[in-house]
């Protein structure tokens, strides 16, 4: 594999886990143990009804496209050979307002349609980290 | 909502200052903030050991009341107070210091924004490598590395929600840019059609480098007093009639944070939540408004904010905009010298001192006739605060 030489994450107490089930290829949510709410991104308690007692459940990795935008100058120099791309925001199945910053792996911002379905795949992209994508439902 | 009805008219801005505003000062921030204050402190006709109190706020990127103490000489300094924050602190600079005149802990409290945003550390880019941490970890690997870009989903979502039009975008980039022909100060004076606006290249669709603010080196500062002590200065008293700030729920930051994601809309701002102390506290409706100065980091901001605070029902902005009664001869002028798209990106303070000129009436080729009281505001996303001034 060819170096990677864009900027990874940087896991923290809140957010490891997160990214130890995206190497597994998993999606993992935070969920409240209290109120069964969903939260992104992860925080140290739950918005909704104040608890600190949270775990990870899988979810589908199934989402709607909810906005994207294309950058043509980029503002970071990892980035410059990229232009022009797309960032994309999806909201998952699960829950409403639960929405994930990615990139489509399968096509260009001409085929983005708000609310086409789409679904997670991971790209790993070190032997540490696979980011989490997504490509179009067929 | 809170009640600050009991602050209404209590204090007033007595001076206002700038630097020149360019790319490349030449000179160190301490230099342009010590300048800026010294020009306000001159203008309102304060001598220096009147001025006790000092309030800026920076982005790590700019100097300390302190430092600003002792270029200015002053024989003690009181009431001092550096806010962490761009947007947001803008107007919340003015607050503090209404607070602190108010309560009693300081007679005159001159407030600023320094920075050389252009030929120093830019916040819109440049070569800085930012790294994937907090929030920003779950954005930078793919690609969105700029607060500019956390600005795109309220243009699209707008556009989606309300089928506002990149023309209608446009029409509020022309108007000020028409302003600021007639301001000295403003770093764009060029007038331009809105065939140049559809010409203008993208930078990150759906926004052209003409829906960006212009980055640039440069100071204001302001001199906020109490009322009775207005009465007997240079300039007719600019009385601070309604303030207010904050925001409704996850109150993200809008740089890096990706709290907002949660939030259910991408197409309002905290001016809806507010506004309503705003208004009460000044004992107005947005009727009684004459002009705004909108902070607009990018087009799209002023565009909600009309929706936010009061002047036209949600998803109209586009149309209200369009019709040109926001240009300077319209029925609300809103960004009188230019905006952040013109005249430079002060961070807000700007728009705050330019409010006090048309209010004073000496805003000379751009004046609006008969401008009695003004709205402006400081945008941070989610959170934001806002001013209404009077003279």
């Amino acid at each position: 594999m060819a170096e990677y030489k864009k900027p990874l994450p940087s896991p923290d107490e809140d957010t490891r886990e997160y990214w130890e089930g995206c190497k597994r290829h998993e999606l993992l949510m935070q969920r409240c143990n209290d109120c069964k709410t969903f939260r992104f991104p992860p925080l140290p308690m739950c918005p909704k009804c104040n608890s600190m007692k949270w775990g990870w459940s899988k979810v589908t990795g199934r989402g709607k496209i909810y906005s994207w935008f294309v950058v043509h100058q980029p503002t970071h120099p990892d980035f410059v050979d990229d232009v022009p791309y797309t960032v994309v925001i999806v909201e998952l199945d699960e829950q409403k307002g639960i929405r994930l910053p990615s990139n489509m792996v399968d096509c260009g911002p001409e085929d983005l349609k708000v609310g086409m379905p789409v679904e997670v795949v991971f790209d790993d992209v070190t032997e540490e980290f696979a980011l989490p994508k997504f490509k179009v439902v067929a | 909502m809170y009640d600050a009805r009991g602050l209404k008219d209590k204090t007033a801005i007595t001076g206002i200052g700038w630097t020149e505003i360019s790319r490349n000062s030449g000179v160190s921030v301490l230099s342009l903030a010590a300048e800026a204050c010294k020009t306000a402190i001159d203008d309102a006709g304060l001598k220096m050991e009147e001025i006790d109190g000092i309030v800026t706020h920076n982005m790590s990127d700019s100097v300390m009341p302190q430092q600003v103490a002792t270029c200015l000489g002053l024989p003690q300094l009181g009431y001092h107070l550096e806010y962490w924050g761009g947007g947001p602190a803008s107007d919340q600079t003015i607050i503090n210091a209404v607070m602190a005149v108010a309560c009693g802990m300081a007679k005159n409290v001159v407030c600023f924004r320094a920075l050389n945003g252009r030929s120093g550390r830019r916040i819109g880019g440049g070569d800085e490598r930012p790294q994937a941490t907090s929030d920003s970890q779950f954005l930078i690997p793919y690609g969105w590395t700029s607060f500019l870009h956390s600005c795109a989903p309220w243009i699209h979502r707008h556009m989606v929600e309300y089928g506002t039009t990149e023309r209608q975008l446009g029409a509020l980039c022309v108007s000020q840019r028409h302003n600021a022909t007639m301001n000295e100060r403003a770093m764009l004076r060029k007038p331009i059609t809105i065939e140049d606006y559809l010409a203008s290249r993208w930078v990150a669709w759906p926004f052209r480098l003409l829906d960006i603010c212009i980055e640039v080196d440069g100071a204001v500062a302001l001199v906020v007093s109490s009322a009775e002590r207005a009465k007997s200065l240079k300039h007719s008293p600019v009385y601070i009639m309604g303030m207010a700030l904050g925001g409704g729920p996850l109150p993200s930051y809008y740089g890096m944070n990706i709290a907002a994601f949660l939030r259910n809309s991408h197409t309002e701002l905290f001016g809806k939540y507010i506004s309503p102390s705003l208004y009460r506290m000044a004992g107005i409706t947005p009727k009684d408004v004459d002009i705004i100065e909108f902070y607009d980091e990018m087009s799209i901001a002023p565009l909600m904010q009309l929706e936010d605070f009061g002047f036209c029902k949600k998803g109209e902005g586009g149309p209200f905009i369009e019709e040109g009664r926001t240009k300077l001869d319209g029925e609300l002028p809103v960004n009188t010298h230019g905006g952040f798209l013109s005249e430079g990106y002060l961070h807000g303070l700007n728009h705050v001192a330019e409010a006090v000129s048309q209010l004073r009436g000496d805003a000379g080729p751009r004046q609006v006739k008969d401008a009695e009281i003004a709205l402006t505001t400081g945008v941070g996303g989610e959170v934001g605060s806002a001013l209404l001034l009077r003279r």
